[in-house]
């Protein structure tokens, strides 16, 4: 019987039922093999993440209920740590376009030898611990560190100014670890760009600026946008760095969440904090990737 | 020299006219670089306040480094649980970099989006959630605890680097080993796996970098006899800034620098 429905079209049928079959479980067993990576990211990250998230929903009682969110927007305390937050990370952002860009433009100027070079500047403090660049900004930004003997030999200032413990210490210790963030893929943009097009706008007699403005800068721009939505998105949820150099003074929304769990365990509070950051994270990398999706759709072929 | 001052860039403004633009961009790289080479030289002064340059020199520091048990215990520990780390990460985010791959199911973008999440969910946030749960696990200030939590945040590089190798690489040739009868496994692990060796050093040394300067999740999950490196130094910097710092920074910056420069030669090597 099976010699005899071999040749006949259901077995055919069949068979080829069976080599999908065949094939599906095929693509099911190689998807296994993702499993244990998986279930490790759904311990540590998942079920931390999404405890924290019905933690925050959970009042002083052990009821269910949105106080701790209601103290957020009741409290004006809250409000300003998320805006002193909001305004550093802006202004570390700012700071590192303005340094970077040079440096990125500078980078794709360079001979192919010396670009590797030039990327062990950017990828060397990149894979640097963060708590040592930190550290070093102590010691630079000290009373009797280098950068005040400095400015004071330069005449620049007469006594030595406070960097360290305060507003400035944090945002130039948190440009210099971000500025890699932004040099690397506003690079990758500025490289792919394709020259004949800049050319083609100088032989038509666009002048310099005109052509950085009109096709340069213009193309750059997702690069430009991807590197500083990180910068951006990294400072917010930043700890060590401003809690080292902020010395206290300055409150980021990551220290308030480590104080509500560390000093005077309100889990509650903390986790609140946390998922609003988390949520703020997500909103302004989504805003982003919908705006580069957007350009991309927009910009004219161009090959 | 003068010839190069007066030919177009690529965006055909003449290199003169740039020049301005370039002294910022060697002031920056110098900014990026400097003040992390600046520890190694400290390391080796005599005195007991922070001057740079040193006004004389000393292996002082390093002794009083070799001689602190908490120092010592903390480098022990952050290096047993680096090399962990990676024992975890590697075949792990292996194993899930070729699924990924190979596998042609819908789903597997959104596991491929869940394997990248580490980096995109704020590291305060992972912290103080493992903080949580490890609490109820008995986990706290345990190395199996320390290495759950760093193998989990390094998954998403050994994913990335592990698939940059896979897309270089031809898989057909692995189907032949399998047609001439290898099995899977077999023809992964003798064909596949010697071809994507590069990428596999790249995940290995980075997952080891990651978990050694691993600060935010450490504060919160490890102390005790199993404190890392990056707590003990971390809790010292907010009372004081301790000159023995300049010993472990200057050890921690050798690493990096060594690992980095492996990783560069390894990638140009497999360029070429």
């Amino acid at each position: 019987m099976t010699a005899a429905s071999y040749f006949t079209g259901s077995a055919e049928a069949g068979s080829a039922t069976a080599l999908q079959h065949d094939e599906r479980r095929e693509r099911l067993t190689i998807a296994g093999l993702s499993l244990p990576a998986l279930l490790l990211v759904t311990v540590c990250l998942i079920i931390p993440v999404g405890s924290l998230l019905a933690l925050s929903f959970i009042g002083a009682q052990g009821n269910l209920s949105l106080e701790n969110y209601q103290r957020l927007v009741d409290n004006k305390a809250y409000l300003a740590i998320f805006l002193t937050t909001f305004e550093i990370s802006a202004v570390i952002t700012i700071i590192c376009v303005l340094l970077g860009y040079p440096l990125a433009y500078f980078i794709t100027q360079l001979p192919p030898r010396a670009v590797g070079f030039a990327m062990l500047a950017i990828i060397l403090p990149f894979w640097t611990s963060l708590l040592v660049r930190t550290y070093a900004w102590m010691v630079l930004l000290q009373k009797q560190g280098l950068v005040n003997s400095a400015l004071l030999k330069l005449g620049v200032i007469d006594e030595p100014i406070a960097l360290l413990h305060n507003y400035a210490g944090t945002v130039i210790g948190m440009s210099h670890i971000m500025l890699p963030f932004l040099v690397l893929p506003l690079y990758g943009s500025m490289k792919a760009i394709d020259r004949d097009l800049v050319r083609a706008a100088a032989n038509l007699g666009a002048s310099p600026i005109v052509r950085f403005w009109t096709v340069s800068f213009p193309l750059s721009l997702p690069g430009l946008g991807a590197g500083a939505l990180i910068v951006f998105v990294l400072s917010l949820g930043f700890y060590v760095t401003p809690a080292l150099l902020g010395g206290g003074k300055v409150t980021m929304v990551a220290m308030r969440i480590q104080k509500s769990v560390a000093l005077y365990p309100n889990w509650g509070a903390a986790s609140a904090l946390a998922v609003v950051l988390l949520v703020v994270t997500a909103v302004v990398l989504l805003l982003g990737l919908w705006i580069w999706r957007r350009n991309r759709g927009n910009r004219p072929v161009m090959s | 020299m003068i010839r190069w001052l007066a030919s177009p860039a690529w965006d055909q403004v003449a290199h003169y006219r740039r020049l301005w633009l370039y002294a910022i961009a060697i002031l920056v790289m110098i900014i990026l670089v400097a003040p992390t080479l600046i520890v190694i030289p400290m390391s080796f002064s005599d005195s007991k306040y922070l001057t740079f340059p040193p006004t004389g020199w000393s292996l002082d520091w390093y002794r009083t480094f070799f001689q602190s048990s908490t120092w010592l215990m903390a480098t022990k520990t952050s290096l047993l649980v680096a090399v962990f780390t990676v024992l975890v990460a590697t075949p792990l985010g292996t194993l899930a970099a070729y699924a990924i791959h190979e596998s042609r199911l819908a789903a597997m973008s959104g596991v491929h989006a869940i394997l990248l999440s580490p980096m995109m969910v704020p590291v305060i946030m992972v912290a103080i959630g493992l903080y949580f749960i490890y609490a109820r696990l008995e986990l706290l200030n345990t190395k199996l605890g320390l290495v759950l939590a760093h193998a989990m945040l390094a998954i998403p590089l050994v994913v990335i680097t592990v698939l940059a190798g896979l897309k270089t690489y031809d898989m057909n040739q692995e189907r032949v080993a399998r047609s001439l009868g290898a099995p899977r496994w077999l023809a992964f692990w003798t064909v596949t796996l010697p071809q994507i060796r590069p990428a596999i050093l790249n995940a290995v040394l980075l997952s080891f970098l990651t978990s050694l300067d691993e600060v935010n999740v450490a504060l919160f999950i490890s102390g005790g006899d199993n404190s890392t490196i990056t707590r003990v130094m971390f809790n010292s910097l907010r009372d004081e800034i301790d000159p023995l710092i300049t010993v472990v920074s200057t050890c921690l910056v050798l690493v990096s620098v060594t690992i980095v420069l492996v990783v560069q030669l390894a990638n140009r090597k497999s360029h070429q």
